[in-house]
């Protein structure tokens, strides 16, 4: 049990006294002990009950591991949701493989999920714990009674998930003495952290400063309930005088908690900076991350605070501005609900099997004739068409060869103009080249000149900066330098056609750069 | 069929038009004729299809005009629908032919049917029903809710689960605070508190195959209002807590006709008398609760 707060399983009520005589009061104090005592129950069951785990668990203790279980739930119930499943076990493994760490990692994570599962009680159908316990009653009769607890309860959580909570019985066995007012625990608690921490003992400190955090959970939780109400009826809640006090009190809360605990943790850092011993290091420095775990809840509480007024206005825009109507109907809360839920289950049961034959309205009730259904089940079960329809076999029609040149004029044009990077020729010289190639066209060597006129007329200006991008490593160009050309075909300038070389290598080297 | 023949016979027009069921109230005019019964019971067969609108369909919307206009015809498709065991709460444009199973219909539904848990387990039979008790009272929290015919209430799956949970826990506290022990006795597991029966079944629970637990408070009232979905009294409008609805005229008319009352006159057989003043009982706390005390405070429960 290293758990600082584990020691304190006594509830409160134990300390209540002994009585002296034998009676009601008596045993209602009995009774109190008693349930008190079944909370720990499960606990005490999971240490009984390894041993008839599949494998040898003996080595592992259970109920050490469902403690720290609870205390990470409490931990981790966050505003709307609680802790996570795979989380909390995630959290618990590093303990479970302390207590055997020569077991296979799988066996860790599955006495992990056994003890949460049967923290929740997985296998019954309320998810709860029962004790049978026994009291004299007022008229002297002796009466067994069942005792309905949980310890680990699973909640609906964001997007339709799961969640885990913690019950009061849980918190009650955990940490004890819960039962009083949040407020003036939590002062308390501080108060003693800043005594504590003047005076250097820090391993107190931290005890307290862990307490004070159970409280700030505690009373993040009660503020989350006020606040869930309000959303759910405006009529129910006094918005004229009632919540607007409570939330300012918060808020001033949440600033006078704020302060103090920034205080406090400018104290331990120094104190963790400071500090010349090892340990007193680290636990000054897990001391740190407490109060910065108490400062962060209370942020998120005081931007739940801020988000309580826009929600009244919208709510009451949505439920308060209907018609007001001629008669008034059945009141269902008031004349149905309220008075049900105390009666015995029993009596009950009658109203709400009465409500239930009229208020579910009809359903036609299917009916099948014979001849169908035969024909139904012994009709084959269509083919899947996985496929889809056939595709219609598309109807092609060939497209007339209208290229200006053809794929060997291409070819020996690239080729004349494939010059060494040293010696450039004129234009007129590649024409008269291209007039002088033959090919298996009469107009070949026309055409071709006429191509190797268009690609030099390009070359004059060359893609630059796509052959740098593209990390090429020659370049065409042409120059004019003011000759005219003398050609029968065609007029202008007697253009000088190139090659440049590309420096590729540096080039890429840019480009890595540059991006 | 051969009691029909005779009947038929005097309308050799329309012989071949021998539809219906049967005419069990002949209007006291001679003008009805076997097409009018047709059509009377074609209006009734619209009224068993509760999520068809009157809107989205023209001869539907045509039938109920007519049953509007014309007496007699109305009169026919009331006989109608009594003769197959039906109740008609309202025929209107909003609602269609609004009518509801009597209560030894065939159309009508029974929890075991509904549950099958429910047969064996009277703590779930309680459950399933209290789960649409509770749908309904989300859905009309004021008296004034059930009564305005334009009033459309919304609700969710984890709001109904939360309203009765905190229903419930006023009353734990309330025996605690009167120094009550609730703890039912072993061996009379029916004279248990009905809130503890709710109170002690879970919220809800993870499953292997990531669905609800069927058995859950949750559960049973997811369970409650897709059912009521299927009956055309809820609307799905959204997934977030739990799924949230939006309730029907129809819902309003079967709640407020039906259910209500015979709930109450169940509640009244057992001695029981809620007293109401037509006002509601969801009203504020009274001035000098401590608000910022209790987790609950701001609750709809100080009646």
């Amino acid at each position: 049990m290293t758990s600082p707060a584990s020691t304190d399983l006594a509830p409160p009520q134990l300390s209540a006294g002994p009585r002296p005589a034998q009676g009601p009061a008596a045993d209602e104090g009995l009774a109190r002990r008693l349930r008190a005592l079944a909370c720990t129950a499960p606990l005490h069951d999971l240490d009984a009950r390894k041993a008839n785990l599949a494998g040898e668990y003996t080595v592992y203790a259970m109920a050490e591991i469902a403690l720290a279980a609870i205390d990470l739930v409490t931990l981790h119930m966050d505003f709307d949701t609680g802790a996570d499943h795979d989380q909390v076990v995630a959290r618990l493994l590093p303990r479970v493989a302390a207590q055997a760490p020569r077991r296979p990692a799988a066996e860790h994570e599955r006495v992990a999920r056994w003890v949460l599962e049967n923290l929740i009680n997985v296998g019954s159908v309320d998810r709860g714990f029962r004790a049978v316990y026994g009291t004299f009653g007022t008229d002297g009769v002796y009466v067994r009674r069942d005792y309905d607890f949980k310890l680990v309860e699973e909640v609906p959580g964001y997007g339709g998930g799961v969640c885990l909570r913690t019950t009061d019985e849980a918190v009650n066995v955990l940490v004890g003495a819960l039962d009083t007012d949040v407020t003036s625990a939590q002062i308390a608690a501080e108060v003693k952290l800043e005594v504590l921490i003047s005076r250097g003992r820090l391993a107190d400190a931290q005890l307290a400063a862990e307490q004070a955090r159970y409280r700030t959970v505690q009373y993040a939780e009660t503020l989350r309930r006020t606040l869930e109400a309000t959303r759910r009826n405006v009529r129910a809640v006094d918005w004229l005088h009632g919540v607007p006090d409570m939330i300012a009190e918060a808020l001033d809360h949440v600033a006078d908690r704020y302060r103090h605990e920034n205080a406090i943790l400018t104290n331990i850092r120094r104190a963790r900076d400071e500090a010349e011993e090892p340990e007193h290091k680290r636990r000054a420095a897990e001391l740190v991350d407490i109060v910065k775990d108490c400062i962060r809840r209370h942020t998120q509480l005081q931007s739940r605070l801020l988000e309580a007024g826009p929600l009244f206005r919208a709510e009451q825009d949505r439920q308060a501005f209907a018609a007001p109507t001629r008669y008034t109907g059945l009141d269902l809360y008031g004349q149905l609900v309220a008075p049900v839920l105390p009666l015995p289950v029993e009596r009950a049961t009658r109203v709400t099997d009465a409500f239930f034959a009229h208020g579910t309205g009809l359903r036609t009730p299917a009916s099948v004739r014979l001849g169908d259904l035969v024909d139904l089940l012994l009709t084959p079960p269509v083919e899947r068409e996985h496929l889809g329809a056939e595709m219609p076999e598309p109807d092609l029609i060939a497209t007339p060869d209208d290229s200006r040149f053809s794929e060997r004029q291409l070819a020996d044009a690239l080729r004349l103009l494939d010059l060494e990077h040293d010696a450039p020729r004129r234009l007129s010289g590649l024409l008269a080249d291209a007039r002088a190639t033959r090919g298996d066209h009469p107009d070949h060597g026309e055409d071709l000149a006429y191509l190797v006129a268009l690609l030099a007329v390009h070359a004059a200006s060359p893609p630059v900066g796509t052959a740098y991008r593209q990390g090429e490593e020659r370049l065409l160009f042409a120059v004019d330098d003011g000759t005219p050309l003398d050609d029968p075909g065609f007029g202008g300038a007697d253009l000088i056609v190139g090659t440049a070389l590309l420096d590729a290598a540096g080039m890429a080297a840019d480009r890595t750069e540059a991006t | 069929m051969s009691d029909n023949h005779a009947e038929y016979a005097a309308y050799p027009d329309t012989w071949s038009e021998q539809e219906s069921p049967r005419s069990p109230a002949p209007a006291p005019s001679a003008a009805v004729t076997p097409a009018d019964t047709a059509d009377a019971a074609r209006l009734v067969s619209f009224g068993l299809q509760p999520k068809l609108l009157p809107a989205r369909d023209a001869e539907y919307a045509e039938l109920l005009r007519r049953y509007q206009e014309d007496p007699a015809f109305a009169r026919l498709a009331d006989a109608v629908a009594t003769g197959l065991g039906l109740i008609v709460l309202e025929v209107s444009p909003r609602a269609g032919m609004a009518v509801t199973a009597g209560e030894d219909s065939v159309f009508a539904v029974r929890m075991g049917d509904y549950a099958r848990r429910a047969n064996t387990d009277s703590a779930d039979r309680f459950l399933h029903g209290l789960a649409h008790l509770a749908v309904a009272a989300m859905a009309f929290p004021r008296p004034e809710d059930l009564a305005d015919d334009g009033y459309i209430g919304r609700l969710t799956v984890n709001g109904v689960d939360g309203f009765v949970r905190q229903a419930c826990l006023r009353l734990e506290q309330r025996a605690e605070e009167q120094g009550e022990n609730t703890d039912p006795a072993t061996d009379a597991p029916g004279l248990e508190a009905a809130w503890r029966v709710y109170a002690r079944r879970s919220t809800t629970g993870a499953t292997k195959d990531a669905r609800r637990l069927a058995g859950s408070t949750t559960g049973i009232i997811a369970k409650a209002v897709a059912f009521l979905t299927d009956s055309g009294f809820l609307q799905r409008t959204g997934d977030e807590n739990g799924g949230s609805y939006r309730t029907t005229a129809r819902y309003q008319l079967q709640v407020r006709d039906m259910a209500g009352s015979a709930a109450l006159t169940e509640l009244l057989g057992l001695g029981v008398v809620p007293v109401s003043d037509g006002s509601a009982t969801l009203v504020p706390p009274h001035e000098g609760d401590d608000l910022h005390l209790a987790a609950d405070a701001g609750l709809p429960f100080h009646s």
